[in-house]
């Protein structure tokens, strides 16, 4: 006997998803949950933790913005290996501003953002041109190239870094800005994908050719993803050079490239919520695992093949799923 | 100094196209970038040291194990993961891009970094050509880079497994249907790249040590040989490894070790811009397509 | 180039390394017009068709449209300037529905400039022109998943694609073939209501019955070059045309 897994959609789910008519508060609340759980609990969690734990979501919040400008470049059909270049870009931006003309940190973060975005996109435009495979090895390469220039040429303060910015005025700043510009992000560039220019940023990943024959410039399409990637990237790092107070070469270190991938693969790309999701699984996992030092590491290239593998629509799908069909097993064949 | 940077600047050449020639003959042929390729360098490498001073097997049984360890290790990657993602490239990045990743990190995290893991030269001696002091491992390296390019030339122009190769690079499709079966061809381009892979960890890590950073470093330079000379032409590799190879040598001698990195670098920027697809670049026709 | 040209294609050749894939073919199209292209397998039809729209570089020659140079133009831009095609091998988003495939054509630049900026609601846009190529609005065909319908509402899709960009000229690359005779039957009329508006039309076909029914004018392809022009009547008879396809003994 032969059994196939059935799945439906849950008749709460057909109806309120098509239909406006809303009849009742069990839908209401089945519809808002999903949106309302981690707005509050991103409002929330910082006055719930301890000291420590505050500065663990500062940079589950950092991993998390990283891991959305990936996964929205990935749906473009570019796989970056390399988001420390768009961390690092950021941080230095910020950084010099910071440190050469004293602007103050409200200033510099926005216009680190737009400026690095635009460096970063200045930097990769020659290979939007080619296949997305050129541009996982340069975004691999220019980092860590970058990082030898620097500490080589001794410009931004060499291998010593730039010291001594300005911090933002109070933890409670630092975390509700980040906290606020990670939902925005998070909400609004997840319904720029589900929109119709989000349809065409991934007919560029699915089938190019297709896309040119709309009388597209896919070339144009690829550089404004890349540019709000790149502006999201920089931003967290100009963040980041004024929490720490400091700029330096670390910004182009591995982890700020590896995490961010891994957080979108575990989480499910695709949605953006997948990989925040994965943000707030793996960010405190490395926080628990720090003892054993590079081993984390070793442990997420073992995330990245397994999930890859066994699970590639990652878990935020695996949820979703849960959510909106129950399954069932029916006969196929006696 | 001019003659003694040439020759200097042949023999970085020769190891850039040492290392670069197993990542390029992959792509090549099955379109696979294997980004674990620094690891599997970098694995070997350290596979011979272990024979050599754990189990203290000769010489030559140990070479000869690790390449073909290697050649295994490259085979199971194809068969236990990349069969399961072939054809989506942002997953075959991903996956082999991981694999990488945590060998790689799993030698650093036992640290084992240091001088005591090296392995020894083939011929211990040194000429002085031109005035220059050049010892023998880096001629070897030259006499087997050239070897090894003519030898990959003839097996895939010449014998029947490298037409295959070559069928299969060119329109697989088609190539399917002379009963030519494409993931067999698949696995064992990755397996020869990791054989190729570990045969210039054999030739080149005598000259330097092991370290994890030696895994990522050669990934970047074959990754930036192949770029500039164009993914998947032996050609290109070769006239790329000339490119930087003769550039590092000479920025390093007239301007300063600081910046082969900048010229590197400026080498790769360049080349996008004026000609996206690398010098050689035969992927031009269909993939650029704007 | 006079008035009553719409396309020029001038001596255009491509080679890919050695191999001749098109050889100093030349032909002009009128507006309104109906144009075959036949020919043996691998004789260069989808090439000549890539390199009008310039998915492919021409090695040499020149193509004018609307008595405008596009051989030079990338091939966004020749879609803009209003030629639309489809493709042999359709590929849609099979996890869209099949209204939703029809966004990205709605998104196209084109329907700005036509619309003069406006192009009000999409997915209504999307849902007539579907029915207007019988995807049945009663059945609600439309809102189905492309990966879920048979192979002639795909081809159907891929027409309603091209319609949505309202070009002058459209190219239809073996828009028949994987069909069967009734749906072949259905899509005729789609394709005769594009001529009644007006439209130029170069279908590149192996269904000749159903093609030389339709065709004002074929050209006849073998081995990169155009071996035959005319009526298709005149095409039917001729003996070089005949030789390509049933092979001729060596004399």
């Amino acid at each position: 006997m032969k059994k196939r897994k059935e799945r439906i959609d849950r008749g709460i789910k057909v109806r309120s998803t098509d239909i406006f008519a809303l009849s009742s508060w069990r839908e209401m609340i089945y519809l808002a949950l999903p949106r309302l759980l981690p707005i509050v609990g991103c409002l929330m969690l910082p006055i719930v933790l301890g000291v420590y734990w505050q500065k663990v979501l500062l940079s589950v919040a950092v991993f998390a913005l990283l891991a959305i400008s990936w996964d929205i470049l990935a749906q473009t059909g570019m796989v970056s290996l390399g988001q420390a270049l768009f961390f690092g870009v950021g941080a230095y931006c910020a950084g010099v501003l910071n440190h050469y003309w004293g602007v103050s940190p409200f200033i510099t973060i926005p216009v680190a953002a737009i400026a690095g975005g635009l460096i970063c996109t200045l930097f990769l435009l020659p290979v939007l041109r080619l296949r997305g495979i050129y541009f996982s090895m340069v975004t691999l390469i220019i980092p860590i190239m970058l990082v030898r220039i620097i500490e080589a040429t001794k410009i931004f303060g060499g291998t010593e870094g730039l010291s001594g910015m300005t911090p933002l005025p109070s933890k409670w700043v630092e975390i509700y800005l980040i906290m606020g510009v990670l939902l925005t992000v998070l909400f609004c560039f997840r319904r720029m994908l589900d929109s119709d220019y989000g349809l065409v940023l991934k007919g560029i990943s699915d089938n190019d050719r297709s896309v040119i024959n709309a009388g597209i410039n896919i070339y144009w399409f690829k550089v404004q993803s890349l540019f709000i990637a790149g502006s999201i990237g920089a931003f967290s790092g100009a963040f980041m050079t004024h929490v720490y107070m400091f700029v330096g070469m670390p910004v182009f270190v591995l982890d700020y490239s590896i995490l961010p991938i891994a957080a979108a693969v575990v989480g499910g790309p695709g949605t953006l919520a997948g990989a925040t999701l994965g943000a707030f699984l793996l960010v405190p996992m490395s926080e628990a695992l720090r003892g054993f030092g590079g081993l984390r590491i070793v442990l997420y290239g073992v995330f990245l093949v397994v999930f890859i593998v066994a699970l590639p629509e990652g878990i935020f799908h695996y949820i979703q799923r849960k959510y909106h069909q129950f399954e069932r097993w029916v006969e196929v064949e006696k | 100094m001019f003659i003694g940077t040439t020759i200097y600047a042949l023999i970085n050449t020769a190891i850039l196209a040492l290392m670069a020639i197993g990542f390029n003959l992959t792509f090549g042929i099955s379109g696979i970038a294997n980004f674990a390729y620094g690891a599997l360098y970098v694995l070997a490498a350290y596979g011979v040291w272990m024979m050599l001073n754990l189990l203290h097997l000769p010489y030559l049984i140990a070479v000869v194990a690790a390449v073909i360890l290697n050649l295994i290790l490259g085979a199971l990657i194809y068969r236990f993961v990349l069969i399961r993602v072939r054809g989506q490239g942002i997953s075959e990045v991903i996956a082999t891009f991981g694999i990488g990743l945590a060998v790689l990190e799993m030698f650093s995290y036992f640290g084992w970094v240091g001088f005591e893991y090296t392995l020894p030269v083939l011929i211990d001696r040194s000429y002085i050509i031109a005035g220059t002091y050049v010892d023998m491992q880096r001629i070897i390296i030259l006499v087997f880079s050239i070897f090894l390019i003519l030898g990959l030339w003839f097996f895939t122009h010449h014998t029947s497994i490298g037409l295959a190769f070559r069928g299969i690079a060119q329109d697989e499709r088609t190539a399917l249907t002379f009963g030519i079966d494409s993931d067999w061809i698949a696995t064992l381009s990755i397996s020869l790249g990791a054989g190729l892979a570990a045969l210039a960890a054999l030739f080149i890590i005598p000259l330097g040590s092991i370290s994890p950073g030696e895994g990522y470093d050669v990934l970047i330079k074959a990754l930036a040989v192949c770029i500039i000379g164009g993914l998947g032409s032996t050609g290109g590799v070769v006239m790329a490894s000339f490119i930087v190879g003769f550039a590092e040598r000479f920025t390093d001698t007239y301007i300063g070790s600081h910046w082969t990195m900048i010229v590197s670098l400026a080498a790769i920027l360049i080349v996008l811009i004026v000609k996206p697809s690398g010098l050689f670049g035969k992927q031009k026709e269909l993939e650029e397509r704007i | 180039m006079s008035d009553t040209q719409l396309l020029k294609v001038d001596n255009l050749s491509k080679s890919f390394g050695g191999v001749r894939a098109l050889h100093h073919v030349s032909f002009d199209l009128k507006p309104g017009e109906l144009l075959g292209v036949i020919g043996p397998n691998g004789s260069g039809k989808t090439t000549l068709v890539n390199l009008i729209t310039r998915f492919v570089k021409p090695t040499s020659g020149t193509v004018w449209f609307k008595g405008k140079k596009i051989s030079h133009l990338p091939p966004y831009k020749i879609v803009r300037l209003g030629v639309a095609r489809t493709f042999q091998m359709v590929k849609p988003f099979y996890n869209l529905p099949a209204f939703k495939n029809m966004i990205i054509s709605l998104y196209s630049p084109r329907m700005k400039q036509l619309a003069g900026g406006r192009y009000g609601d999409r997915d209504a846009v999307a849902l007539d022109l579907l029915e207007e190529v019988g995807f049945e609005r009663d059945a609600h065909v439309a809102y189905k998943l492309a990966g879920a319908l048979p192979q002639g509402y795909l081809k159907r899709l891929e027409l309603a694609k091209a319609i949505a960009l309202e070009p002058d000229l459209f190219i239809l690359d073996e828009l028949f073939s994987g069909l069967s005779l009734a749906e072949v039957a259905s899509i005729v009329p789609i394709i005769e209501k594009m001529r009644i508006a007006g439209k130029a039309i170069i279908m590149i076909e192996h269904r000749l019955k159903e093609l030389f029914r339709i065709a004002d004018r074929v050209i006849v392809m073998n081995y990169g070059e155009k071996i035959a022009d005319g009526t298709s009547k005149d095409v039917m008879e001729s003996e070089a045309v005949k030789s390509a396809y049933l092979g001729t003994e060596a004399d």
